[in-house]
């Protein structure tokens, strides 16, 4: 106990400072850096409560393939540095404003002024209560029955989102020349293979 | 006496520690040899392959050779670009080594030989694997070096793209096994080996062999490392050991991806044939042996086939695996659904 305890504040203090660290370091590469340590570590948490399932997807989608994209872009934007704190101290009010409004809806809704209906047991008693499975089977128990068309519909927002990125950067352009694979395929040997006896000593004609 | 040992380390949290440490190094020592020889044989199969005799002067057939590749790696001075950054540089080669490493936390070697026996296996590795590109990718940018960047760029969407092959194969083989732990896997193909799963998802197989050549940027897939026109790729700027890092990382990576196809389709650590003689052989021999028929084929390929061209890389990848095996996906779905054949839950 006393070490999942000290597991826990360690991994919590990693997550706190490389969240701050993302938004004070000079160099957006580093920043994409510590975005990444906060994610794993969350995923620490995550598996320290017992959510395996919800950890490793956490890895997987964020850690794995979101944040790799960031990266890319990030290395190769040519960032001014300078250019870039100069907004800093401009813009530190208002997305402080929003941070303290992002947690005090956290707080407010997990019942802690005693202002919120949804309690902690409140919001364990959705849950499945079935403690024997694990919890991968848990999820997939709730999520295709109960919070169905919910999740179809998170799927469809998604999808609108990537047919809206599709839509921005597909443009058609006149006069391109594109390989066609089938093509290349389809060719009949005859049209693009001559077979040469070659006489020794003699050479192709 | 014996009784208090157990109980020592069982209970005791030191004692359990130090269990832990222990099949740690007893599965790390092993690797990191198979590593070493793994070098040896894909020499060796190269040069059987273009009539050559490959390594054949350090030791008895060449069989030290490994070791004084290793020796001198070790020896070199380590080089560190005045323009790099030095301490993302040095980090690089360590995550690209360390996460080839974790992964065998979850592999069975044998029915209960696994470090960590946990529920989410499959995603696990499936998690680890992808964070190897973040060597790469570091390296790369740490480097400050065009060569270096651009074979880092080349190699991680290389990796992002294949990897979502390599996840639906994965979500095809535990949809007819119905659980996420690896040794479960291994049990649900108990049997015959035509029951393995190497033939009833056939196709998969190949795709997910195709795959793993791309995600360890093997040849017909090196373009990231591609000598003819990036110089070495992500290291070009990385000497001696730090080198060596992403070299046995490389190699390990491989073992591992041999090690999770066994595991997927051909029986784990199970005998082909499930009767006495053959079953009595112990189930790590089983895993070793089809382990290193997939390394052989790994090697056999890189002294067959010509380098992939950039886009028809990435057309394979995109155009054609991934409709393949979500089609796939979901055929296999619905048989299962309606044959009636969906695991027992």
């Amino acid at each position: 106990m006393l070490l999942q305890a000290l597991a826990f504040y360690v991994f919590a203090a990693v997550v706190v400072a490389s969240g701050a660290m993302v938004v004070v370091s000079r160099n957006p590469v580093y920043s994409v850096l510590f975005l990444i340590l906060a994610f794993f570590n969350a995923a620490a948490l995550f598996v320290l409560i017992g959510a395996e399932f919800i950890a490793m997807i956490l890895v997987i989608v964020y850690v794995g393939a979101v944040a790799v994209l960031f990266l890319f872009v990030v290395m190769m934007l040519d960032i001014n540095l300078v250019e870039l704190r100069e907004g800093f101290l401009k813009y530190m009010p208002v997305g402080a404003m929003i941070g303290a409004v992002l947690f005090a809806e956290v707080l407010l809704g997990l019942g802690v002024l005693g202002a919120g209906s949804a309690t902690m047991t409140t919001l364990n008693s959705q849950g499945p209560q079935v403690p024997a499975i694990e919890n991968t089977r848990a999820i997939g128990q709730v999520l295709y029955t109960q919070y169905f068309y919910l999740f179809q519909v998170a799927g469809l927002v998604l999808l609108v989102a990537m047919i809206g990125a599709i839509v921005l950067t597909l443009r058609t352009r006149p006069g391109v020349r594109r390989q066609k694979v089938s093509d290349q395929l389809y060719r009949p040997k005859e049209e693009v293979m001559t077979v040469v006896k070659v006489p020794t000593r003699g050479g192709v004609q | 006496m014996t009784a208090d040992l157990i109980h020592f380390f069982t209970t005791n949290w030191l004692g359990q520690g130090i269990v832990i440490f222990a099949q740690c190094l007893a599965v790390t020592v092993p690797l990191l040899i198979a590593v070493a020889y793994m070098t040896y044989v894909d020499r060796k199969v190269w040069a059987a392959i273009q009539l050559r005799r490959g390594p054949n002067v350090v030791g008895p057939f060449g069989l030290l050779q490994p070791m004084a590749d290793g020796l001198k790696l070790v020896l070199k001075e380590t080089i560190i670009p005045s323009s790099a950054n030095s301490v993302l540089f040095v980090i690089a080669p360590m995550i690209t080594f360390m996460t080839a490493l974790v992964a065998w936390a979850v592999v069975p070697f044998d029915d209960g030989w696994v470090i960590a026996d946990i529920n989410v296996g499959i995603l696990y590795l499936f998690a680890i694997s992808s964070l190897g590109v973040y060597g790469i990718i570091i390296a790369g940018w740490a480097s400050n070096s065009k060569y270096a960047f651009l074979g880092a760029l080349r190699s991680a969407a290389q990796m992002v793209s294949y990897e979502v092959s390599i996840g639906f194969v994965l979500i095809t083989v535990l949809l007819c096994v119905g659980s996420l732990n690896l040794s479960d896997v291994v049990e649900s193909q108990r049997g015959w080996f035509w029951r393995w799963y190497f033939l009833p998802l056939l196709p998969m197989f190949v795709i997910f062999f195709v795959s793993a050549l791309a995600e360890t940027n093997r040849t017909p897939f090196d373009l990231p490392m591609s000598e003819a026109e990036l110089v070495a790729g992500f290291h070009t700027e990385y000497s001696a050991m730090t080198f060596g890092l992403f070299f046995l990382g490389e190699y390990a990576n491989m073992i591992l991806l041999s090690a999770l196809g066994a595991v997927l389709f051909l029986g784990g650590w199970l005998s082909p044939i499930p009767y006495a003689p053959f079953t009595l052989i112990p189930g790590v021999v089983w895993f070793a042996l089809k382990i290193a028929f997939l390394l052989f084929v790994f090697s056999w390929t890189k002294g067959t086939l010509p380098r992939y061209r950039y886009d028809q890389l990435m057309r394979l990848g995109w155009k054609v695996f991934l409709p393949v095996s979500l089609g796939w996906v979901v055929l296999t779905a619905a048989v299962l659904q309606f044959g009636g054949w969906l695991p027992k839950s």
